[in-house]
């Protein structure tokens, strides 16, 4: 009987199992952010136990509210910054290095195919674009996983989704992701991991593979998954180049977290995506998805592009190519938050950044900011932003505002017209 | 803290209670669990419940229906509850992390199926809910006015013994 991916990680990575079923499992990657971890710090601290199991496996980024907008956020910040200088921790972002994490930690290569990595932070599962197995945890198993480099899983059992055909002009990893959680529900993938196969991710590069896996949380999923591949190697080459003679080798050795076609699964979902038109979520669920067609005309006040989902350089270039030599309307403002520093220097060098300033764009640094009604772009009571994120819950972006999620180039439409507008219609 | 688990309960009778609902994200920049106790269930969408309401106060169990604790990784959503004196949510369902979450800490997150969480609610009708949870016997009781049911639920041994051991931290420390 063959093996998931998912299988064959907690097979190859497990220290114990004190109870069937349960597995306790080494952890390649700790992530570390301001918001969750300085308890799990002040925790160790009281405990006594202020050590790290290992400073090369645990990076570390200030991300949420960055740089500090209060003494609050200010004290969280110097908690990690305090904490990741007094351990030796040599990969520590701070303000003007610093990206969303579920950004900028693949970006530095530090995500490969077969790793463990946990985070405090229900969107880790992003990482899963790399073959890897990544969960969100709360900050308890953050702090054991910073104290003794393990953390416990339920066997997982995988969830299948082939996606097939071809998508659509203007149709992107956004629409798919709100697509399939549409159709698995909220929680119809819980305790699952939700594995992205098909020809469809096969053309899908990195940073689309990234936007799927990243809301595989959003229909309750564990990790979202995709296999390895030359694409992946591709993306790594710079960090990996030292440890294989060519990338045909590297590539042979990443297969072999490949799901076996014998595997066996939870369940199998086929999904052609060639009808599949732009998708935009409505109400207060990420599975109330509608087409952009049947929502366009709904008036928005603010207009968000950026988060761990949608804030890559091919997320920024898809809202460019619409914006470019147009201006968003008086109704709206538009935010574009590059999700980190590379983004930004590459999006300024090919002009993108221009391109949004011309159009009326207000630029952010890289950070999460908005997307969770911290800082950076806040609704207030009544407003309804159109954004590239993640969640739409009540009350997410601001007390009392709604929020339509869309894909960059959706985004970008309906800043132009100033109401929610499907991209082909301009 | 030490944990009391069953108590007076509070229904909170809908699917999909988010963790921005439990604890809206502007009090993530709070450092102690203490600081977030004004604030438990502050955006919750439900028509009649009043996040300042005496029932709220006096409980110390919440019962609710599917998918609860969705969304964030939030340790602060058990973290508000645990502060409130609430060391037990009876639902469905859970979502994983929040579910992990209650256990990590050393409460109680238990499923019941839909039926008897059902039953639950309609008890409300004859007055006040009462909870009492026999952990070594994994049963349920419910109280009100003269009437009580029973129901039993299972507890995996992990979970048990992360309430014993007050946690996870205590439990992975002791073996790890």
């Amino acid at each position: 009987m063959g093996k998931t991916l998912a299988v064959k990680i907690f097979d190859s990575h497990l220290r114990d199992e004190p109870f069937p079923g349960t597995k306790i499992l080494d952890l390649d990657r700790v992530l570390c952010h301001e918001i969750t971890t300085p308890v799990a710090i002040a925790d160790l601290v009281w405990r006594g136990k202020d050590r790290v199991f290992d400073q090369n496996k645990l990076k570390v980024v200030i991300d949420h509210v960055t740089p500090s907008k209060d003494t609050k956020t200010a004290t969280q910040a110097k908690m990690l910054r305090d904490w990741a200088r007094r351990h030796e921790i040599p990969d520590f972002f701070d303000v003007g290095r610093n990206g969303v994490c579920h950004a900028i930690f693949p970006e530095k290569g530090y995500i490969r195919p077969g790793y463990t990595v946990i985070m405090g932070d229900s969107h880790t599962c992003t990482h899963g674009a790399f073959g890897a197995f990544a969960a969100g945890v709360g900050t308890t198993d953050l702090e054991v996983g910073i104290l003794k480099g393990v953390c416990a899983f339920r066997e997982p059992e995988t969830i299948r989704i082939n996606l097939n055909g071809t998508l659509s002009e203007g149709v992107y990893a956004k629409d798919v992701i709100l697509h399939v959680i549409a159709t698995l529900g909220v929680n119809g993938a819980t305790d699952r991991v939700v594995e992205f196969r098909g020809a469809v991710v096969d053309g899908m590069s990195m940073e689309a593979r990234m936007t799927l896996c990243n809301m595989a949380v959003e229909a309750g999923g564990t990790s979202g998954v995709c296999m390895p591949d030359m694409k992946t190697v591709d993306y790594l080459w710079d960090f990996i180049k030292g440890e294989f003679a060519d990338k045909d080798a590297a590539l042979a050795d990443y297969r072999q977290w490949v799901s076996d076609d014998d595997a066996v699964y939870a369940s199998t979902l086929d999904i052609d995506v060639s009808t599949l038109d732009a998708q935009v979520t409505f109400g207060f669920k990420p599975d109330c998805v509608k087409s952009v067609k049947e929502m366009q005309g709904t008036p928005v006040d603010q207009i968000y592009i950026g988060s761990c989902t949608n804030g890559r350089l091919e997320d920024l270039r898809q809202a460019a190519e619409l914006l470019k030599g147009k201006q968003i309307a008086g109704s709206v403002r538009g935010i574009v938050s590059p999700a980190t520093p590379k983004v930004f220097q590459d999006a300024l060098a090919e002009g993108i950044i221009q391109i949004f300033m011309d159009a009326g764009f207000c630029v952010t640094n890289p950070t999460c900011g908005a997307c969770l009604g911290m800082s950076n772009g806040v609704l207030a009571e009544g407003e309804v932003a159109a954004s590239t994120t993640n969640r739409n819950f009540n009350g997410r972006m601001g007390k009392g505002g709604m929020v339509h999620l869309m894909s960059p180039a959706s985004a970008a439409a309906t800043a132009i017209t100033g109401v929610i507008t499907d991209a082909g219609s301009l | 803290m030490e944990k009391k688990f069953g108590g007076s309960a509070i229904f909170l009778d809908r699917s999909d209670i988010n963790t921005d609902e439990i604890i809206p994200a502007k009090y993530l920049t709070e450092v102690t669990k203490e600081a977030l106790t004004p604030y438990i269930l502050e955006d919750l969408k439900l028509e009649g419940f009043d996040p300042k309401g005496e029932k709220l106060k006096n409980a110390t169990v919440v019962v609710s229906r599917e998918n609860f604790g969705c969304g964030s990784s939030r340790e602060h959503a058990p973290w508000v509850f645990e502060v409130n004196n609430v060391h037990t949510v009876i639902a469905e369902s859970f979502a994983r992390i929040f579910r992990q979450n209650m256990f990590n800490g050393g409460m109680l997150a238990i499923e019941l199926p839909k039926g008897d969480i059902d039953q639950m609610i309609a008890l409300q009708q004859q007055g006040d809910v009462e909870i009492g949870i026999d952990l070594d016997g994994q049963s349920v009781t419910a109280k009100a006015g003269g009437e009580k049911k029973q129901f039993s639920f299972e507890i995996s041994p992990f979970d048990r013994a992360l309430i014993d051991a007050g946690g996870w931290v205590e439990f992975a420390d002791a073996r790890y």
